[in-house]
């Protein structure tokens, strides 16, 4: 028999299965929508969560403050040797003159502090640099490697008035373990979830066969190949999946839009409606994806329960 | 044709369904298996489409033993016998229709004939006039009607008739009957399990009698003795 033949047969056996069982279509239907709204709920919370914590680590540098006599030749040696550490993301250089500047910014309204600077002859601000690190983690040891060349005395380390790590350390190390905690949580959490919604869309799809076990043996004894006695189980599956993908996808739109401003109010940065905007293809793979490998494993599984020899 | 070969079958529980049977059927045979509930004539029949398979001994259809065909080859086997049971079976969420093109389908039949092939059965089992309806819209007699159309729109080497009449009442048991007969006269053999004494009296061919999972009697143009 022609396998194009099969297929169209297959096809059509599954579409016409979905359509007369309707009430058991729409509660797999139902069921299925539910999981895939937990499944991009939890992405859009991971990628909000990244964005809250990776703004949060934004927030964290360390600053190497050098002597006002250090020379332009120290300092650049000093942001050479760091950017050169594999634990460094940036090296931004702050000039005595800036460094005044800001100082001048910030103290506009302390006229004393503005009359004590301007009875100096010489600017009493020493350059800086502003490092961050790859991690929160990795402070410790850019500062440590600042203090070492500190002690050393080197010629670019003598240069060195202060590093500003150590008050800070509290702050960072508590930060870094909020980082670790809710990443791991955020694991945790989305996996637990996301398992317990597959494993009852599973017995959804499970019970929708289940029904029709009969059936599937009536058509094992009329000499049906397995195959074609899965596959219109697998297409009404695929339908499923399909559909309820489809309207996670339309139901997102609204939702997003609905919490966008209250999460950004709370988190900060991350907006959910542009989440949605800029990631829809992504999303769509995702959630139309998994709404099609949930629906036909689904029916694969329950399906060989009754298929026998 | 058939041939059971010292078949035993012992189900989980430990009870023998079957014990020691050795029997042959001639091709063009209508033979009707009698005894009371668990006897063992439903175990016996289907083990020769390999549903239920022997504890020893082995059955064989055409020369080939039944409980080693390959998958492949255990479909082909069962394209070529066709089946009837007291409860119908048929496809619930299928039309009358798509009930028989089913069978047709698995059989690698084209739609064309498909097509021609359908109306033809129905006709010859007298439920033309029903083929777009669904099964739960069909009587109990209707309902066998089409489990016999779908048994034989293959033209199976083997009818098995596993208490066809067990649901009906007795103006369409006689029917089924006549139907089943009329098929046998057109060379197809039939098995046909059964406790109505009226049938296999009315049917007047070889009689095979069991009683606890053994043949007790075997008579050629026999009667309902028990």
């Amino acid at each position: 028999m022609s396998f194009w033949l099969n297929i169209k047969r297959v096809a059509r056996y599954g579409l016409i299965g979905f359509i007369r069982n309707g009430f058991v279509s729409l509660s797999a239907v139902l069921i299925m929508t539910i999981t895939l709204l937990v499944v991009s709920g939890l992405m859009i919370s991971g990628a909000a969560l990244n964005a809250t914590l990776q703004q949060l680590t934004n927030k964290v540098d360390v600053n190497v403050y050098f002597i006002t006599s250090a020379s332009d030749a120290q300092i650049t040696d000093m942001q050479k040797m760091l950017e050169a550490l594999p634990e460094v993301a940036s090296v931004s250089y702050l000039s005595r003159e800036e460094a005044l500047a800001q100082f001048r910014e910030r103290h506009k309204n302390d006229q004393l502090t503005i009359q004590a600077l301007d009875e100096l002859s010489d600017n009493p601000l020493g350059a800086s640099l502003e490092v961050r690190a790859k991690e929160t983690s990795q402070y410790e040891s850019i500062a440590k490697f600042l203090e070492a060349q500190q002690a050393q005395s080197t010629d670019v380390g003598g240069a060195i008035d202060k590093v500003n790590f150590y008050q800070n350390k509290t702050a960072i190390d508590r930060l870094t373990n909020i980082i670790d905690a809710s990443k791991r949580l955020g694991a945790i959490i989305a996996v637990v979830l996301a398992l317990a919604t597959i494993l009852i869309s599973l017995n959804t799809v499970r019970l929708a066969i289940y029904t029709s076990r009969n059936e599937i043996g009536v058509m094992n004894i009329v000499g049906a190949s397995r195959w074609y006695v899965r596959g219109p189980f697998m297409v009404a599956g695929v339908l499923y999946g399909v559909i309820s993908g489809a309207i996670v996808l339309i139901l997102l739109y609204p939702i997003s839009l609905y919490i966008s401003p209250a999460l950004e109010r709370f988190l900060g940065t991350f907006n959910a409606f542009s989440y949605y905007a800029d990631n829809f293809p992504f999303l769509f793979l995702v959630v139309i994806g998994s709404g099609i490998a949930l629906g036909a494993l689904s029916s694969y599984i329950a399906v060989r329960r009754y298929l026998q020899n | 044709m058939i041939h059971y070969d010292k078949v035993t079958k012992i189900y989980n529980g430990g009870q023998h369904a079957v014990e020691n049977i050795t029997l042959n059927v001639d091709s063009g045979e209508f033979v009707s298996f009698v005894g009371h509930s668990g006897a063992g004539k439903s175990t016996l029949l289907k083990m020769l489409f390999a549903e239920v398979k022997p504890t020893e001994g082995a059955v064989y259809f055409s020369s080939r033993n039944v409980g080693t065909l390959s998958d492949r080859d255990l479909l082909q086997l069962r394209r070529k016998i066709g089946t009837i049971f007291q409860d119908f079976r048929l496809l619930p969420t299928k039309t009358i229709y798509e009930n028989i093109a089913f069978a047709l389908e698995v059989a690698g039949k084209d739609d064309e004939d498909i097509k021609a092939d359908v109306p033809h059965v129905l006709e010859l089992v007298g439920i033309l006039d029903k083929m777009w309806s669904f099964p739960a819209e069909l009587s109990g007699g209707e309902q066998q009607r089409v489990a016999i159309a779908r048994a034989i729109v293959n033209q199976p080497d083997v009818l098995i008739a596993d208490e066809p009449t067990g649901n009906l009442d007795p103006i369409n048991t006689h029917d089924v009957v006549e139907i089943l007969k009329k098929i046998n006269d057109l060379g197809t053999t039939v098995l046909l399990a059964t406790h109505n004494k009226s049938i296999v009296d009315f049917v007047g061919r070889r009689v095979v009698t069991m009683d606890r999972g053994r043949i007790i009697r075997d008579d050629k143009m026999g009667k309902y003795v028990l």
